[in-house]
């Protein structure tokens, strides 16, 4: 049973990236268009280019 | 005189060197208009970003600072097909986007705690079973409060604010009976941890937040999306003024940059967006979309004109005495707040439902708890029974029943064109037996339209129509559009206030007035037998002909109005309009109850003697005069074609043309109410058989969180079901 002491907390920490990950998404606004995103899956043409910031 | 476009209102910085406008887009739908949109735009050398948000269907361009005039984006779009308008994010709809946003990192918080606490439970309830010692429960207990209790805090806030809110004013919500049962069972878990108990509830507490924060979510992007629509039309509609910006420069502005004291051009066939007072020109001005009344009034210097009035024949220059955010009609805004006051003493079926719900499961609990106590048991056992009847009770079926159905129903009206302005227009929709109607506007077409088309020479039309594409005047617009003329005749002379003429041969044609065209008794003739409509002459030499032109009924009016009476509904139409004209309308759609000439207090006063008579009613219309009547209704709708105030005052408001998403609006709502009664039906009995085994205090947190999941996703499938109506063409 001592292998809980390593499974547990890896579990969790997994976990929490997932949530991280989660949130990090949101805030960068990619649940703001969920049917635009939805289309842009499956769109059969090269995405727009972005152009380097200068 | 050549007005330019002023788009810099709307233009914000963003970050260094770059500058970024919204534009609301017209006919995106698709992925194709997606990417089409987007290469096109980015075909620009400065743009440094253009993407399309096609639930909100926007457009978000950056560039760099100083090299694109924003005009340019709309010519580009125009040229691709795609009518644009610069767009600017109401305070409402910024929140809405803020909460959607908070209310899903919630729902994140909450779904990680559910899923990593039932990695922990599930041992736990294995383990009971078998051989687990009673150390190894005890540190996956002290594991599950250590992820549950930090994530009930954040994740609760949204139902523990609002349950504190409410039981402050003194009122009780469906919050309230949440948030006391997540708290009573989250200490009374921490409690039995400590004591080394064989059971705790923290899996069942969190996972009843997530539930409860789906149903909320879809709640609110249901809400946003509608405001997001509201948002584009209110830009589609285009309220821009022309405004003088020196003596003889003008400037076409947004009606938001134009303050009182400036000045303002208005041509013919232009509608005025602001309220003012004419200081030079003459005119005549049609009044319909603020009285209903539909004879036009002459505007000379020092006439009031409001917001939402056409100008007819003559240039007219107009001083700003209050813009968007002034007075309208005193008197309007006046009756307004009234009715709005009143109409928010509506309680809606889901706080009827928890009105009824938290004082009873909370008295079975207190009940609970007395009775093993009176039984014998011991104080400890007695309270873990009672916080076992309130987890097994806590709303979460309940809580899903209601906005699950809303938004289902909201989708499947936002496709037969129905966009919903209230959360709770549904229920108050579908309980509706009255429906009175406007005229101008509503059930007729703000266009107008040619009524004797049939009897006129079809190559006299086209050449009548190609002349009156020179002219401004509504009159010659309708001519032309029933006409389908696209090309416009060589040297056409306009005389101001009588008509167009121009030569074609030998012949001379003339269009306007029946003077001008020396046609008055054939005129006089054809008013007698059209008392309402504006009769217009045209001369091909020595023949004359007179056309009638006037707002024609809905396409489907007739339609509608069977359909409407089949359901058993109550019909009236109360216009602002002339008698003979209301008489017409009621006449053609077969409607027995109308009354012409009325006030907006008299609309009001009628409304007010339908409801004491016991009757729901649902008030259509769209002119400025309507507003307050909208409000006092007990559920409003308008045209997307209505006076702004109207619109805001709508709790519905549907699209294009036809009537008929008026009954489709009312069959889904009320399809809708009765899944909602039969959501909480669902969840009630849901209690009936999951209470009796609280009570007698054999739940496990197994049954808990079988029960619970349970009858969330049931009612959560049934709720799909408002997507469908039956026999809807009937």
């Amino acid at each position: 049973m001592e292998v809980m002491v390593i499974l547990v907390p890896l579990a969790l920490g997994l976990g929490l990236v997932g949530l991280l990950g989660f949130l990090w998404s949101l805030k960068s606004g990619q649940y703001d268009d969920l049917e635009g995103a939805a289309w842009r899956a499956i769109a059969d043409d090269e995405p727009v280019q972005e152009k380097p910031a200068e | 005189m050549q007005a330019t476009r002023d788009f810099s209102h709307y233009v914000r910085d963003a970050g260094p060197g770059l500058q970024h406008i919204d534009l609301a887009v017209e006919g995106v739908s698709c992925a194709g208009c997606m990417s089409k949109i987007e290469r096109g735009l980015s075909a620009f050398p400065d743009v440094t970003l253009a993407r399309v948000n096609l639930t909100d269907r926007r457009v978000a361009l950056e560039w760099k600072q100083g090299t694109l005039d924003p005009t340019r984006f709309i010519d580009r779009l125009a040229e691709l097909g795609y009518k644009a308008y610069p767009f600017e994010t109401a305070g409402a709809e910024a929140a809405e986007v803020e909460q959607s946003r908070f209310l899903l990192r919630c729902l994140g918080v909450a779904a990680f705690a559910t899923m990593n606490v039932m990695m922990l439970s599930i041992p736990v309830w294995s383990g009971n079973g078998s051989d687990m010692v009673s150390e190894q429960r005890d540190f996956f207990h002290w594991l599950s409060a250590l992820i549950a209790l930090p994530a009930a805090a954040y994740a609760g806030q949204p139902f523990f604010r609002s349950a504190f809110r409410a039981v402050r004013t003194g009122n009780v919500n469906m919050d309230v009976p949440i948030s006391i049962g997540v708290i009573l069972a989250l200490a009374m878990s921490v409690v039995e941890t400590i004591n080394h108990a064989e059971h705790t509830y923290f899996d069942a507490a969190i996972m009843l937040l997530t539930f409860l924060l789906v149903g909320r979510y879809l709640d609110q992007s249901m809400r946003r999306r509608t405001r997001a629509v509201a948002g584009n039309l209110a830009a589609l509609k285009a309220e821009t003024a022309t405004k003088f910006v020196g003596a003889d420069e003008i400037s076409q502005v947004p009606v938001a940059a134009i303050f009182p004291g400036d000045i303002v051009l208005l041509r013919p066939g232009e509608r005025c967006a602001v309220d003012g007072t004419v200081i030079e020109g003459r005119s005549e001005i049609d009044q319909s979309l603020i009285t209903g009344e539909t004879l036009y009034v002459t505007a000379e210097q020092g006439t009031a004109v409001y917001a939402g009035s056409l100008n007819i024949s003559g240039t007219l220059r107009v001083r700003v005495s209050a813009a968007s955010e002034g007075t309208l009609l005193a008197e309007i805004t006046r009756l307004l707040d009234n009715a709005l006051q009143a109409r928010s003493r509506y309680v809606r079926l889901a706080d009827r439902a928890s009105r009824l719900y938290a004082p009873v499961v909370h008295a079975t609990a207190l009940l609970t708890v007395l009775g093993w106590v009176l039984m014998g048991a011991s104080w400890h056992d007695a309270i873990v029974t009672g916080v076992a009847v309130l987890i097994i009770t806590c709303p979460c079926a309940l809580g899903l029943a209601i906005p699950t159905v809303q938004t289902v129903a909201s989708g499947a009206m936002f496709k037969a064109g129905v966009l919903l302005n209230s959360g709770d227009a549904i229920e108050r929709l579908a309980e509706v037996d009255c429906v009175i109607f406007d005229k101008t506007g509503t059930l007729t077409l703000p266009d107008l339209e040619v009524v004797n088309a049939a009897g006129i020479p079809e190559d006299v039309f086209r050449l009548a129509g190609q002349l009156a594409l020179a002219s401004h005047h509504p009159v010659a617009a309708a001519v032309a559009e029933a006409a389908g003329a696209k090309s416009p005749l060589a040297g056409v002379v306009e005389v101001p206030g009588q008509g167009v003429r121009a030569t074609l041969g030998e012949a001379e044609l003339r269009l306007g007035r029946p003077s001008f065209c020396d046609a008055e008794p054939l005129a006089a003739e054809r008013a007698k037998l059209d008392p309402e409509a504006s009769i217009v002459a045209f001369s091909l030499g020595k023949a004359k002909y007179v056309f009638a032109v006037r707002q024609g009924l809905r396409p489907d009016a007739k339609a509608m109005v069977s359909a409407l009476q089949k359901r058993n509904l109550r019909l009236e139409i109360l216009s602002g309009d002339r008698e003979p004209a209301v008489r017409a309308a009621a006449l053609a759609l077969g409607i027995s109850e109308w009354r012409a000439g009325v006030t907006p207090a008299d609309k009001i006063a009628r409304i007010e003697d339908l409801k004491r008579a016991g009757h729901k009613v649902l008030m259509v219309g769209d002119g400025l005069n309507d507003a307050p009547s909208l409000a006092a209704a007990h559920v409003s709708m308008s045209p997307i074609s209505a006076a702004h105030l109207s619109q805001a005052t709508a709790d519905l408001v549907f699209l294009g043309k036809p009537l008929a998403p008026v009954v489709a609006a009312i069959d889904y709502s009320r399809k809708a109410l009765s899944l909602m009664r039969q959501n909480l039906w669902l969840a009630v009995g849901y209690n009936f058989l999951a209470v009796p085994i609280a009570i007698s205090g054999i739940v496990t947190p197994l049954i808990a969180a079988a029960a619970m999941s349970g009858s969330s996703i049931l009612v959560m499938l049934n709720a799909l079901r408002a997507r469908r109506v039956a026999n809807r063409r009937a």
